[in-house]
């Protein structure tokens, strides 16, 4: 590179950033495998910046769908990495698609065990064993009195407040003396670390971590696999809006409501701090997938979640901060609206052309067409209930209407309103036929 | 000043209904009165919430508020204040899904509504439905699931109340994330409800308060 990374300008980033993405560091498996894989993300890229692609892009909503298709329990591919990468390989060789959702999505039981998670609960652990879905749990794991303690010193509320409550094999960690008084006597942490049960909290972490290696080794090596076969990963990397950050992760949805009513300033000032935090986070893991889209799955600013005043005050600020934020870095946030957003299209508008992709759930499409076409690309939303409950037909007959009215001029990319975990396989097939049929351009 | 508390309630007005509230039982006031205005209020609450001027924030801050007046009036309540219920309703987020923001919100907003409410919870054995609809001869269930599991799992617990000979008698209303018309007419349930006041606008009708 001739110019510093630094040097160059948002657009200079993502255009850098494509590039590596459509020359992934992969052997492939064939020639053409090499140009199927450019031929899909290039179709992929176009629609993000708003060009007419050669057709519609096709998202298959596939989610934990491997593990049906296979025949196994969502629990089997938690806890035997052989039988998930078989799944996963199995629902590549099985259908066509522009681009695919590794088997990374699926997290080790065996990690969230020897940590005692406790902010989800999954098949054969608080859930039924033959539970589809993993589930996070709400939580007040901040309390409304620890504000101060979040701004004073946000790592050392992680580590000494977050973790222990959030993993039980950490719980020990509330008794870590504060990391800073190591200054001066580097030595000095370890005076907690002679208690039996904080070195067992370290020996968790030893022990978690070397699962979580074997896992990602087999995880990669699957991945390695579908990109040789051609398919490009949507998902570069994750990041939350810091609305969400405090309302989903730290006080729960009573607990967020009594603050923004309560001590709305302390809320105010808490979303400014994490949210470079957040922007962090989502530039590393992209520096290290190489993929330059970043997943933002967004709950609770959805229409019946907040007011359009509340909307503009709380939750809206500082997600318009981390969206420019990554967008300054070459990335390109795809912000996933589950419920509906039909109150905010005029708001979430004032973006830079072509740099986001808006996930629409429950949204009117022709509307988000009409407001946001000439800015964002948008993608969606094929009903669950449809694909789950529906026949390939009506499957088929929806996605061309969306064709029809979201395909105009590109920008468009078909998919489903939320991931399915178990339906009829032809429709999922009949998506990849509508765009073939209905959306070339 | 009884209508004030009416619209200090309605309005969110935290600190201002805590000390009236505290004022009027010092004053002597009966506890009844001042839970009927908070009932009053919880209507107004609802109406704004269908018209689309509060939202789930201002829900669950009514509920908050109306939960700090009620512990404040109940060392005053006597058994005999009970209130008349407009009918009985069981409620529940079904097997397999651990989601319950809804969910609670319709309870809260049913009760508020004047319905005897019955909330097993979340993740619901199809049987622990079955069980509590005969023991409480409710006519009503409610059925609530955000993940897409739940659209196999609701189909089965109509099927559980059809098999237990109790489908003809009771009203089944679902709701929640990935919920709509499409699952209800899968799982033939009577109606669908995309949010809790149209649960207690259902309930009504099913029981002819409309």
């Amino acid at each position: 590179m001739e110019k510093k990374w630094a040097e160059l300008s948002p657009e200079e980033k993502r255009e850098e950033r494509f590039k590596r993405w459509l020359s992934p560091d992969v052997k492939f498996s064939s020639p053409e495998a090499e140009k199927a894989y450019k031929v899909r993300l290039t179709r992929i890229i176009d629609a993000i910046q708003l060009r007419e692609p050669d057709r519609v892009p096709v998202n298959l909503p596939a989610g934990y769908f491997p593990t049906y298709y296979a025949g196994i329990t969502l629990r089997t591919a938690m806890y035997d990495s052989d039988e998930l990468c078989r799944a996963w390989l199995k629902f590549m060789q099985d259908f066509d698609m522009d681009t695919f959702g590794g088997p990374g999505l699926v997290f080790p039981g065996r990690v969230s065990e020897l940590l005692d998670t406790r902010i989800s609960k999954w098949p054969g652990h608080g859930l039924p064993a033959d539970a589809r879905f993993h589930q996070f749990v709400e939580g007040e794991y901040m309390k409304a009195d620890e504000y101060d303690v979040f701004l004073n010193d946000p790592s050392d509320f992680c580590l000494r407040f977050y973790l222990p409550r959030t993993l039980g094999a950490l719980e020990p960690f509330q008794r870590l003396s504060p990391f800073t008084h190591a200054l001066g006597m580097p030595s000095s942490f370890l005076v907690s670390c002679t208690m039996p049960d904080v070195q067992a909290a370290f020996q968790a972490i030893v022990d978690a971590g070397r699962e979580l290696a074997k896992w990602w080794e087999a995880v990669e090596d699957c991945d390695q696999k579908v990109m040789a076969e051609g398919f490009p990963s949507f998902r570069g990397g994750m990041a939350m809006a810091p609305f969400d950050t405090f309302a989903d992760t730290l006080r729960g949805t009573r607990g967020i409501v009594m603050d923004m009513y309560r001590q709305p300033d302390k809320l105010l000032e808490a979303m400014e701090r994490v949210t470079p935090m957040n922007i962090e986070g989502a530039v590393l893991a992209a520096d290290i997938s190489g993929g330059p889209v970043i997943f933002m799955p967004l709950h609770k600013g959805d229409d019946v979640f907040m007011s359009d005043k509340h909307y503009e005050t709380f939750y809206w600020p500082t997600l318009k901060k981390v969206i420019l934020g990554l967008v300054d870095e070459g990335l390109v946030p795809m912000l996933f609206a589950e419920g509906s957003y039909n109150r905010r299209l005029e708001v979430i508008k004032d973006l830079p052309r072509g740099a986001v992709v808006w996930h629409f759930d429950q949204t009117d499409m022709a509307r988000a067409k009409e407001v946001l076409g000439d800015t964002a690309c948008i993608t969606g939303n094929v009903p669950a209930s449809l694909i789950c409950t529906g026949t390939p037909q009506a499957v088929k007959e929806y996605c061309r209407q969306l064709i029809e009215v979201c395909g105009k001029g590109g920008g468009y990319i078909l998919t489903g309103g939320a991931a399915v975990d178990k339906c009829n396989p032809d429709n999922l097939r009949a998506m990849m036929a509508a765009a073939k049929e209905y959306g070339t351009y | 000043m009884p209508g004030d508390l009416v619209n200090l309630l309605a309005d969110l007005k935290e600190e201002e209904v805590i000390k009236l509230t505290k004022e009027r039982l010092e004053a002597g006031e009966d506890a009844m009165a001042i839970l009927e205005d908070s009932r009053k209020a919880m209507e107004i609450v609802g109406n704004r919430f269908a018209d689309g001027k509060y939202f789930l924030p201002e829900l669950v801050y009514s509920g908050e508020l109306l939960k700090q007046i009620t512990e404040l009036v109940k060392p005053r309540l006597t058994q005999s204040t009970e209130t008349k219920r407009l009918g009985k309703v069981v409620i529940g987020t079904v097997a397999g899904d651990i989601h319950d923001i809804g969910l609670n919100i319709v309870d809260f907003m049913l009760d508020a509504n004047g319905f005897q409410v019955y909330n097993l919870g979340v993740d619901v054995p199809v049987e622990k439905f079955v069980e509590k609809l005969k023991e409480t001869d409710a006519r009503i269930l409610g059925l609530s699931g955000f993940l897409t599991p739940a659209f196999d799992v609701m189909k089965e617990t109509v099927q559980a109340v059809e098999a237990a000979g109790l489908r003809d008698r009771t009203k089944i209303m679902i709701g929640g994330g990935q919920i709509d018309d499409e699952i209800r007419k899968y799982a033939s349930a009577d109606a669908y409800g995309k949010d809790a006041m149209v649960a207690v606008s259902l309930a009504k009708g099913w029981v002819g308060a409309n």
